[in-house]
């Protein structure tokens, strides 16, 4: 009990903030072991009953000796993941301005009917005609998905963006094939300022890949494009709106310049956010592009995944989806699974199962919740969030390029030049202000990069606070004495900078009895 | 609407701040042509949080969840009990609305608990390294196929006739488009394929299952030795990561890749996804694993902590040399999956285990007295075969008109062989009952 409510005394200000104390704890911060450290024989947090003894069907192979699991009770782990969920940042608490991440609100509606028993509690390989309901649910986001894109299809498995550009790519090695033309076209075109798995992919599949110049508004180079445009191109990939945060204000010429040539313009989603409900790549010429469910839909992101990356395809593309997908006959809908007899060329299949089921749900709500209108007011707000961040901040710190910006603003590091302060320590003094920092370094076109994405979901004293520290910031790494103060950040977080170098180059990857850290510490 | 912070009055203030007149103005280097003058059109309004409640409700009833029927599917996907204390904490904020810790001072709880689940993965598996998670158990075995091709610098993976079809298929295709050759062995129904005798100069890894699609507990150890005298690598594909709790696990087999689909800890059967795969291997391989790797380190002040590392395989660094196009992992259920296994401990997690293949002993016990119906499995852990006495998905589809979910044709999965249009997959976890059992025996001795 607190007897202390309504007394005033012994409040002394001032006192040591780097006072030690016993523990090494710092009030809300507790220093966690790891659970290997905190397990004991004879603790469980399941009670099973004894399973009855049975004949051995084992064929010998019986696991002889311990796992070495540990033993804990339930009160522990709940506390044990709970002081770990403290020592993160997240969307819950505040500006998450990751640019090219979307770090927007997660309903927690969406977690709701994600977990209604008939939704998830149901095994993909049911007879179909007891998941009626289910088949219907990812028939109605396939519709939304090919309505809002302007697209004529969409394959639904992929797992994530990048799995979806691996499957928009395959569609367009299959087209080639159909054509006669994948030893041909060997060559897959793309900016420089791509996200790293555009190329990754494309080289995954055998392409060469030939970057593309920007030009000094931040656009792809079309003049450099038409140069490099030839019968050994299979494909273009392209972000719009692109990672400087722009949009390709030429892509009509580049998709008709590409198509002209015989190739494919595949367009990388991830930044749909800015443009859904008002700009439909349909229109633009794109053949597919991958949707990040979890980016623009707000399916949570979960600390690394799990994410979902439907494509949505072109006439062209649409024969050669992967298996599954779903088919309405009448009032029934089934499920074309491999083997299925088709019209097209299924280029084969990218995942078990249908896809990531608790993704599309969760997208769904999301979509159903926004609307038609709710979605277009999504994107023009977070578009106007970016540029009311660029406009606020142009004075202090230095835009890559002209405006107006899309959904995310892009700094250069100039603002910095010869203050001894870079990028990195400018984005860990804003760990401890409270923020999660900017993608910073990406693109990579651009020296020192510093790329915000405010998304809508922030109140404008939200953003006006954010943007007051980030002044400030600048202006205290403009004024050339608060280098050091700047390296040392941060200090108030549940840790300071930590050794990536030592972690590479002797890498712990798993706790073992013998790398026990107070051991080795001692 | 609820989602939308900013106000007609802030959207005003903004843009006089921004110095356009309206929010069209920031939209100008939209092409003319693909304008849209108003909302996409055919689409719906937004609804409030009570009205998508029900519409979800009414797709929820058009489904029959297992929760509401005799169940015996697996398959890839096994329905167990998932502790209520993991859905809470997969729910709390500071992890759910997280993303990938590219900031390591204020994602510990991440990394820390990515440590602790690559730390999982190897005691289970009996292997030396793991990393942070692939996205399933399918795109796991594809990658370690194209890992596997970049070790031996070979090209020719040999498919056992006992892996999951689905995981088969997703090979082939990544085969097909990526350039290498997937040797498919023929269906292993018995269990009794041997594939020393195909391996050869150029093979770079053999990949089995083990139980197999259809059940079967095999020891591999003369198949790995065969595989290293070869100079190709074994990969073993465990879908049903319950069985390392009672199974010698494939690291003690001599694997070097194992890759296990982890739904059945921590995560519900979902239709299908998300679901978390785990990628183990030996140390000597570490840096041609494909994926997130969590390590520890030590931060400014000389605390221990942990960092994404060894990043220089991965496409944001390496680009097009990476060992994967892959960017994140399936963080979430790689949560669900510690948190859960941390609960169950090292005598939960055998007793679960226990507790799964007596309750499939049982099933097969029972099973056998129904006329006609015959057990292939000489061995299995919670999932076995039965051969009917005619086409299984005609009876799958009359149990289910009776509220039984009844196990999986094999003929779903395997459309083209009619040699296994009889074959029903069945599987029993702890969360089977008599209750159902009892239905299930006397379904099937009305509808053969």
């Amino acid at each position: 009990m607190d007897r202390s409510q309504g007394r005033t005394g012994g409040i002394v200000s001032g006192g040591a903030p780097d006072m030690p104390t016993f523990t090494g704890n710092r009030a809300l911060q507790i220093e966690e072991p790891l659970i290997f450290e905190l397990g004991q024989p004879g603790r469980t947090g399941v009670d099973l009953p004894e399973p009855p003894k049975v004949k051995d069907r084992l064929n010998g192979l019986r696991r002889a000796g311990e796992i070495g699991l540990p033993g804990l009770s339930e009160p522990q782990v709940v506390q044990h993941y709970t002081r770990l969920s403290q020592k993160n940042y997240a969307i819950d608490m505040g500006v998450y301005p990751l640019g090219s991440c979307t770090m927007k609100h997660n309903p927690r509606l969406n977690e709701k009917v994600a977990r209604l028993a008939g939704i998830g509690d149901l095994h993909p390989l049911q007879p179909q005609s007891t998941v009626q309901g289910a088949l219907e649910l990812i028939d109605r986001l396939a519709h939304w998905l090919k309505t809002l894109t302007g697209m004529p299809a969409v394959a639904m498995s992929p797992a994530a963006g990048a799995h979806g550009e691996m499957c928009g790519m395959m569609a367009i090695a299959a087209a080639l094939e159909a054509k006669g033309e994948r030893a041909t076209r060997k060559t897959v075109l793309a900016p420089e300022s791509a996200h790293g798995t555009n190329p990754a992919t494309a080289a995954a599949l055998g392409f060469t890949v030939k970057p593309i110049p920007a030009n000094g508004r931040g656009r792809v180079d079309l003049a450099a494009l038409k140069a490099a445009l030839g019968p050994d191109v299979a494909a273009i990939m392209l972000t719009n709106p692109n990672t400087c945060g722009l949009f390709e204000s030429e892509i009509v010429e580049i998709s008709k310049a590409v198509h002209e040539v015989g190739a494919y313009f595949y367009c990388d989603g991830a930044n749909f956010n800015a443009i859904v409900g008002r700009v439909r790549p349909g229109d633009l010429g794109v053949d597919c592009m991958h949707i990040n469910l979890h980016k623009t839909f707000s399916t949570p992101h979960g600390g690394g995944g799990p994410g979902a990356g439907p494509v949505v395809l072109s006439a062209a593309l649409a024969p050669y989806a992967p298996y599954p997908w779903i088919v309405k006959n009448g009032d029934a809908w089934t499920v074309a699974e491999d083997g299925a007899k088709v019209d097209g060329r299924p280029l084969g299949r990218l995942k078990a199962f249908h896809g990531q089921m608790g993704m599309f749900t969760r997208a769904l709500a999301y979509i159903m919740s926004h609307g038609a209108d709710g979605l277009k007011q999504a994107a023009e707000d977070a578009v106007l969030s970016a540029n009311y961040v660029m406009a606020s901040l142009k004075d202090v710190m230095t835009p890559a390029f002209e405006g107006p910006c899309m959904h995310e603003a892009l700094f250069d590091d100039s603002f910095l030049k010869d203050t001894g302060v870079s990028t990195l320590d400018f984005a860990k003094a804003m760990i401890d202000e409270g923020y999660h920092p900017m993608t910073m370094y990406f693109p990579l076109v651009v020296h020192g990069a510093m790329l915000i994405e405010p998304t809508e979901s922030q109140a404008k004293e939200d953003l006006d606070l954010f943007i007051a520290a980030l002044r400030a910031l600048a202006e205290k790494a403009k004024s050339g004495t608060a280098a050091e103060a700047f390296k040392a950040a941060p200090r108030f977080s549940p840790r300071r900078r930590l050794d990536e170098t030592l972690a590479a180059r002797k890498p712990v990857l798993r706790w073992r009895p013998s790398n026990d850290f107070k051991q080795a510490a001692e | 609407m609820r989602y939308l912070p900013l106000t007609d009055a802030d959207r005003r203030e903004m843009l006089a701040v921004v110095g356009a007149k309206s929010v069209d103005e920031l939209f100008r280097d939209v092409p003319l042509s693909a304008r849209l003058g108003a909302q996409v059109a055919g689409l719906p309004d937004h609804l409030g949080e009570l009205e998508v409640e029900r519409a979800f409700q009414e797709f929820a009833n058009r489904n029959v969840s297992p929760s509401q029927a005799p169940f015996f599917i697996g398959a890839g996907a096994y329905r167990h009990h998932v502790p209520a204390s993991v859905d809470y904490m997969i729910q709390r904020g500071e992890f759910l609305t997280s993303y990938t810790p590219y900031q390591p001072e204020i994602t510990q709880g991440t990394l820390q608990y990515l440590f602790e689940f690559q730390t999982q993965v190897t005691l289970l598996t009996g292997m030396e390294v793991a990393n942070a998670s692939m996205y399933d158990g399918s795109t796991g075995a594809a990658e370690a196929v194209l890992m596997a091709n970049r070790v031996t610098r070979r090209h020719k993976a040999l498919i056992s006739g006992g892996l999951h079809p689905h995981y088969r298929r997703v090979i082939e295709t990544t085969a097909k488009w990526e350039g290498y050759s997937a040797v498919v062995s023929k269906v292993d129904v018995e269990g009794l394929e041997d594939l020393i005798a195909a391996i050869d100069k150029d093979t770079s890894c053999v990949v089995v299952q083990n139980p197999s699609f259809f059940g079967h507990v095999r020891d591999f150890s003369k198949l790995a030795e065969a595989c290293h005298a070869a100079g190709a690598l074994l990969i073993v594909v465990v879908t049903e990561v319950v069985s390392l709790g009672l199974l010698k696990p494939p690291g003690e087999m001599g694997a070097d890749i194992v890759v296990c689909e982890g739904q059945s800890i921590g995560n519900g059967l979902g239709f299908g996804g998300p679901y978390v795969g785990l990628f183990a291997t030996k140390e000597k391989y570490m840096r041609q694993m494909p994926g997130r790797l969590c390590g520890e380190t030590v931060d400014a002040d000389g605390k221990r902590g942990f960092v994404l590392t060894l990043s220089t395989r991965e496409q944001h660094i390496r680009r097009e040399k990476a060992t994967s196009n892959i960017c994140t992992n399936a963080g979430l259920c790689a949560l669900a999956f510690t948190v859960h296994l941390t609960l169950l401990g090292e005598a939960g997690f055998k007793r679960l285990a226990e507790l799964n293949h007596a309750k499939a002993s049982e099933l097969a016990d029972r099973i056998e007295t129904v006329p006609g119906v015959q057990l292939v499995n000489q061995s299995f852990f919670n999932e076995f075969t039965v051969r009917l006495p005619k086409p299984a998905a005609p009876v799958v589809e009359a149990l289910a008109a009776r509220r039984i979910l009844a196990g999986v044709p094999v003929s779903r999965l395997l459309p083209e062989d009619p040699s296994v249009a009889n074959l029903l997959l069945l599987a029993a976890t702890e969360t089977a009952t008599e209750a159902g059992m009892a239905p299930l025996i006397a379904g099937l001795k009305e509808v053969l």
